[in-house]
This record gives C-alpha cells, structure tokens and sequence, in this order.
C-alpha cells in the first residue's frame, strides 16, 4: 500500500464511483419499484419502424477500421511515453532529451511512410 | 480502514469481471467486462502508489486496446453457436493440455521461493522517495538509464506500424479520391472553352 497522503488525494475519486454506482442502482431500482408494469406481447414486440432482426448483428466491416484503431494505439503509447518526459525534462539533461528526439524522429518516419501510403486517407 | 476496504472492493470486482470475461455468451459483453476489468486493475494499481501505471491503464488500455478488441469482436462474422457445437468432442484432448499445464505450473509455484533479500527491496522503495511524482520518478528513469530498451520500443513501434499498414492497406480500384494539388491546379482554361458566336451562324 502507498503512503496515505497519496491516497488521500484519490479519495475523492472513490467517493465519485460510489455516488455514480448509487445514482445509476437507485434510477434502474426506483423505475422497477415506481413503474406499473404489465407487460403483453404486444407492448413487448417491435414497435412500428422496428422490424425483427433479418439476421445476426454482427457483420463483417471494413478492415480500415481496424487500421486507424492500431494507428491510434501506436500514436497513444508515443504519447504516454511524453508525459514522464516532459515531467522529469528538467532533470535528466540532454542526453534524455536527444533520447526522447529519436524516439520520436523513429515514429516520425513511420508517420510519413503512412502518410505516403494513403494509410490515412478515406477514399 | 477505506483503505483495505477498497482493496477488497476491486479486487472482487476484477475476479468477478475477468470470470464472466471467458463465461459470457454474447463476446462484446466480454469485451465490456474486460473493460470494467481494467478499471478496477487501475484501481488496485492506484492502491499501490503507481499512479502513473494505473492511467496509462486507463488511457492505453481502455481508451485504445478494448476499442480494438470491440472492433475485431464485431468484425469476427462467427456464428458462436455453430462455433460451440462441435466443442464436446475435442473435450479429452483439451482436459488433457490443460491438466498438463496445470500439472506444470503447480510444480512451478510449488519450487518457487522468494530471495531473502526480496523483504529490503519491498521497505526500501526506489532511492527518489515521496518528494517526487510517481511520473518524474519513472521519466527520470527510462529516457537515461534505460535509453536502449527506450530506443527499442520505438522500433518495435515503428514495426508495429509498419505491419498494420502492409496487412491491411489495400488500395480499392475504382476509387475517386481527392488529388488536392491538381484540383486547385485546374484553371479554367483547362476544363472549359469559350467561343464567339456570331448571330445568324452556327459553330
């Protein structure tokens, strides 16, 4: 366990989760309590625009969808790698600051090579 | 108090969550379980001091991984049903590797011991202490004294990239994209043409 002072700070935090889980209970409890319910088959049925389901919900969509999804990861952990950087920058001089330089010129070439390669236009 | 209560809080929550992860029928409320996973990992990672771990959690792992999983999830066009058919039958074989799995890490857990010297390092935390942020402990850190497996993450990166992009770009034919250099470059003269017409003639 991490020092109280720490986790004092979080507690706030907590208290949010346990009003937000409270809030959405109480609304889901107090409509089954509060609502009249007698359901039929009629009420129960797709209601006028609503047809039945033709088939199984899930079809197969375009793989580029899951190329920008991979994109985004890789551009998300880059910037994870910022955060402790630009943190500590003051601290580790210029050898970590050249280091963080290369590392980002490394994704820079991966950038441009998907620029090139039309990865992220939308036809 | 709170403390230990909280623990307890996410600790359940997480085995609960990653249970129904592999018990749920419908995938994507597994994906959603293991979303919920995530945050109660984040949670117990917070618990531990490492705060910084616990929103990277948050941000790589829920805000990108887990939208990545919903997407292979949804584009996986599996009939789970017809999938789940014929399992009984490859049962044998399967309780067969997991009990051989099982056998072995039973055995690993079984020799593994602690380094007597494991409880110093526990007490003794990293050397920088309280007075700096979990972040500017680990920046101060990875950029220097671990440049290299810093570098090489950004190669494997760089690879990763590189990957999606040659396995799944694939250019359409018959595709009208925009070519914005030569559409500005069109000038009127090149599309259209203007003629007099004298009345009383024809072109």
């Amino acid at each position: 366990m991490a020092s109280s002072a720490l986790l004092s700070e979080y507690l706030p935090i907590l208290i949010f989760i346990f009003v937000a889980g409270g809030m959405s209970a109480l609304m889901i409890v107090a409509s089954l309590i509060v609502g009249k319910q007698n359901p039929d088959q009629d009420k129960l049925s797709a209601y006028e625009c609503g047809f039945d389901a033709f088939d199984d919900t899930r079809g197969k969509f375009d793989v580029r969808f899951y190329l920008v999804a991979i994109l985004f990861i890789i551009f998300d952990l880059e910037v994870a790698f910022l955060f402790p950087w630009a943190v500590s920058l003051g601290a580790i001089g210029l050898v970590g600051f050249w280091s963080m330089v290369a590392f980002l010129g490394v994704l820079t070439i991966g950038f441009i090579y998907e620029w090139k390669k039309g990865a992220l236009d939308w036809e | 108090m709170i403390l230990a209560l909280s623990f307890y809080l996410f600790a359940a929550v997480l085995v609960v969550s990653s249970v129904m992860v592999i018990s749920a029928r419908n995938p994507v409320h597994s994906v959603l379980f293991l979303i919920l996973g995530f945050f109660n990992a984040a949670g117990l990672m917070v618990l531990l001091g490492a705060e910084f771990i616990a929103f990277i959690l948050v941000i790589v792992y829920v805000g990108a991984v887990a939208v990545l999983f919903l997407f292979v999830v949804m584009m996986l066009d599996v009939d789970f049903t017809s999938l789940r058919k014929g399992a009984m039958q490859y049962l044998p074989l399967g309780a067969v590797i997991g009990g051989v799995l099982l056998f072995e890490l039973i055995t690993i857990f079984g020799a593994w011991t602690f380094a007597p010297t494991i409880q110093d390092n526990i007490v003794n935390e990293i050397a920088i202490g309280d007075s700096v942020t979990n972040a500017e402990a680990l920046g101060r850190l990875i950029y220097t004294d671990y440049i290299v497996a810093f570098q090489l993450a950004g190669l494997i990166l760089l690879v990763a990239m590189m990957g999606a992009i040659v396995l799944t770009l694939r250019k359409r034919a018959g595709v009208r994209s925009q070519k914005v250099a030569e559409q500005f470059a069109r000038k009127p003269s090149d599309a259209m043409e203007i003629k007099k017409v004298t009345s009383g003639t024809a072109l």
